[in-house]
């Protein structure tokens, strides 16, 4: 479904670049949740945003059999939609939910605006009340989930995930992380998607890549998180880092 | 834990005027600390936050208590000059996010001298400002001592922020969220240097967080925060054995790596949670 | 004032359709506004302004335009309330009359600066490259003038008459509001709401019109207001120069003008057209005051 080769990303003009991904490889397979893990900086979320055209890449994305070039056509966004990470940015501060909502609708010119909306409102567990709220009178759980719900009103095949719970609190990222998970079981929608957790990204995905500073250093199966069988050192320095804190480890910690 | 206690805290209320209405954010907490690591967890709208700034009366409420000492000194009464004694000298804070509590047109060694200037002396200041950045384990202390604050980064800023705010060895620490915004093996760097500063220096710390994994192997105590009220207090290694429906709720519906379900539990909210005290003294 | 049920009705958190939505956002904002004393004053003054072009002719006791020679540079007076310059034309009357010429010139040049500089700074700030290189040097020479002098060249080049003043007047507004729509469409172009919106599939003038623009608009119309006293005060002095609307056509700067040799002896005939200068410039800044509360998005 997603196929990336030698994908790079660098920012900044000739004295000041920065290489952000640096020769990546993925594959991800329909229906597969994948995870990208790594700490700030690693480059995870720009390779979201290079599959998703936001940022300049080079090498290859292969979306769906289609290579994509620099521009992405109209029918690329009914396939591939993002959910970005800070639910209060997100979302256009002077458009209702409706607005919002309707939009991609309207871009796209797909008929029964009203009744899809309504069923997408039903579908992230909204309800047709919150139609014509501004997202400054939405909670940050309500407003991740008119997020979801803008990605899913075209029925995208992919959906890319960029940290979408980090921005909340556990008990509010429980209830999105189960929205996602019976959307893709309902939809069967593939999902790339970036977190710091380690414990989010075993929940939700099957596979994951380990980055760091640009580069994949491990593609490992989740339930490698729970027993520890982590190849390269770095990818099991997170683990232990995740547990929480133990004095005794930490001053193993190296700049790997 | 030694004789006199570092803070006592007794039916702390803060309140805000809104323009809907009178807003209770924090109702009725008791806590007695002394030189320990006591963390205050709970979820955005809590009252943490605003239960550790009532602490220093850096909230816009109303704070009103039966009592609130610090060392016995009852920090309600204080007059302005009082509080300037006590406020970032004896009693200090850590921000989340060391963007916004560096001065961004100060290098960090000036910084660090304005604010041990007037009990140390500017050369005094000076020396301890390179001691301190050391304490911190920032390799090297005298490039970060020149340089500005966008120059560093988060991990290193908010040691920075650290190293200014013991520049007057506060007997109390008053960290809000401090390494929320830092990356997982920095955060815990960052936090070893709190746990060993709590050690050495026989300084209290007030740890406010949302991450009950971390709370649970990282702090002393707990208390557990719920609309406003603490629902719960605990010793830290006992947290998985909390009783408060909201506390286990809470640590229910965090995935773990090693515990993977299908499902995760979510909290059913009761309102009687916010409305009774609960927990223990 | 205002019913409770329809009260309840506009300041609800689940308005059940995109009217009461809107109207609840606009009555917030109006509940803003009203809390400010001297931006009401401001309002007053604008109703005030308004009533008078609207009613001039109930309003006004005499002709503006011919008076009687005998009763020229009358001092104040019961028949002349604010005397009679010298034509023997009610000053009153002709401050009134004089009013229509002020609104109509502040909005034809609100309605006309106001969306080129927005269209041209948000363009800027979106498109970025040479066509922002381009058309913020554009702004940047036209700023290079002073404002009164470049409205002169502009009124002197197309002649004198009113629709030229406003025509130059415009000509010499617009490039403060690119500047600001494009600093403004600069802090959103990195939003990830904009990045969303392109993810829809949308083309880029939706994203300007729908996006970008109701970003800008609040600063913009903040701005605009503010700028009214300033542009009162060009008109009128365009007017004062003779390059404003053609006599006998009453306007204020151009009145002020003429009062001006006798300013020792009959001071009314320029005084009290300056005074309704002042009072409407300082009504029109008192409003952009109240609407920056209102409308900034960072007081909130």
């Amino acid at each position: 479904m997603i196929e990336i080769e030698n994908l790079t990303v660098v920012f900044g003009d000739s004295d000041n670049r920065v290489t952000a991904v640096d020769g990546v490889s993925l594959k991800v397979a329909a229906g597969e949740s994948f995870g990208l893990v790594g700490e700030s900086g690693s480059g995870k979320s720009t390779i979201l945003r290079a599959v998703a055209g936001l940022a300049d890449s080079t090498g290859s994305i292969v979306i769906n059999g289609q290579k994509q070039g620099r521009k992405r056509d109209r029918n690329f966004y009914s396939q591939v939609q993002m959910v970005f990470q800070d639910p209060f940015g997100s979302l256009h501060p002077k458009h209702t939910i409706d607005r919002i909502l309707t939009e991609p609708l309207v871009v796209h010119d797909v008929p029964d605006r009203e009744a899809k909306v309504r069923a997408v409102l039903d579908q992230v567990q909204l309800g047709p009340s919150f139609r014509f709220r501004y997202p400054h009178q939405l909670s940050g759980g309500q407003r991740q989930r008119i997020a979801i719900a803008r990605a899913l009103i075209l029925r995208p095949k992919i959906i890319l995930l960029d940290e979408p719970t980090s921005a909340l609190d556990v008990s509010i990222q429980a209830e999105v992380l189960n929205l996602l998970d019976d959307i893709r079981n309902e939809l069967g929608v593939t999902y790339l998607m970036v977190s710091h957790d380690l414990g989010v990204v075993a929940h939700m995905c099957r596979r994951f890549a380990v980055m760091r500073q640009g580069k994949v250093v491990e593609v490992a199966d989740s339930r490698h998180l729970g027993t520890g069988t982590l190849e390269h050192a770095y990818s099991r320095q997170l683990l232990v880092a995740s547990k929480g804190y133990d004095r005794a480890v930490i001053d193993a910690f190296a700049d790997l | 834990m030694t004789d006199t206690p570092v803070l006592e805290v007794r039916n702390l209320n803060v309140r805000f005027d809104t323009p809907k209405g009178e807003f209770h954010a924090v109702k009725d907490v008791n806590f007695t600390m002394g030189r320990e690591k006591l963390a205050i967890v709970g979820e955005s709208g809590s009252g943490k936050t605003q239960t550790g700034r009532a602490i220093l009366g850096l909230t816009q409420g109303h704070i009103t208590a039966d009592k609130m000492a610090f060392h016995g000194t009852n920090l309600l009464d204080l007059a302005p000059a009082q509080w300037r004694e006590i406020r970032g000298k004896r009693i200090a804070m850590v921000m989340q996010d060391p963007k916004y509590s560096l001065n961004p047109v100060m290098t960090i060694g000036d910084q660090l001298i304005e604010a041990g200037k007037r009990l140390l002396g500017t050369d005094g200041a000076h020396k301890r400002a390179l001691e301190m950045l050391e304490a911190v384990k920032i390799r090297d202390p005298k490039r970060v001592f020149n340089a500005w604050p966008h120059e560093l980064s988060g991990g290193m800023g908010q040691r920075a922020m650290i190293a200014m705010m013991l520049m007057a060895e506060p007997e109390l620490l008053i960290a809000d969220e401090p390494t929320s915004a830092l990356d997982v093996t920095v955060r815990l760097q960052v936090l070893a240097i709190l746990d060993d500063l709590v050690k050495t220096r026989d300084m209290g710390l007030v740890f406010i967080s949302h991450d009950l994994n971390l709370v649970r192997t990282f702090a002393d105590r707990v208390l557990i925060m719920y609309g406003g009220r603490v629902v719960e207090e605990l010793p830290a290694k006992d947290l998985m054995n909390a009783t408060h429906p909201y506390t286990r709720g809470l640590l229910a519906c965090a995935p773990e790596v090693d515990r993977p379900t299908k499902r995760l539990a979510t909290l059913t909210r009761d309102p009687a949670w916010a409305q009774s005290p609960g927990g223990t003294r | 004032m205002i019913s409770a049920s329809l009260r309840s009705w506009l300041l609800s958190d689940t308005p059940d359709s995109r009217f009461q939505a809107r109207a609840g956002r606009f009555y917030l904002g109006w509940l803003t506004f009203a809390k400010n004393p001297l931006a009401m004053l401001g309002l007053i003054i604008l109703v005030l302004l308004v009533v008078m072009a609207v009613f001039a002719s109930w309003i006004s006791p005499h002709d503006p335009l011919f008076g009687n020679l005998e009763d020229r540079l009358l001092p104040p007076s019961g028949k002349f309330w604010l005397g009679t310059d010298e034509n023997g034309r009610d000053i009153f009357s002709r401050i009134v009359f004089g009013a229509r010429t002020t609104l109509y010139i502040i909005g034809l040049v609100a309605v006309t600066a106001a969306p080129i500089g927005l269209l041209i700074g948000t363009t800027a700030g979106y498109v970025g490259g040479w066509v922002e290189t381009g058309l913020m040097r554009l702004t940047d020479a036209f700023l290079a003038f002073p404002k009164l002098i470049l409205a002169l060249a502009f009124a002197a080049a197309l002649g004198a008459g009113l629709e030229n003043a406003v025509l130059a007047i415009a000509l010499t507004a617009w490039p403060p509001y690119a500047r600001i729509a494009r600093a403004e469409t600069l802090t959103v172009r990195g939003s990830d709401y904009l990045a969303a919106a392109r993810m829809t599939g949308a083309g880029g003038w939706r994203i300007l019109f729908g996006h970008i623009m109701p970003m800008c608009i609040p600063s913009l119309i903040v701005r605009v207001s503010l700028d009214m006293a300033g542009i009162i005060l060009i008109a009128a002095g365009l007017g004062f120069l003779g390059l404003g609307v053609a006599p006998p056509q009453p306007e204020w700067g151009s009145m002020v003008s003429e009062g001006r040799s006798q300013i020792l002896e009959q001071w009314w005939v320029c005084t009290y057209p300056g005074i309704a200068i002042c009072i409407v410039s300082l009504g029109f800044n008192l409003i952009g005051d109240g609407l920056r509360d209102v409308l900034d998005p960072r007081g909130k």
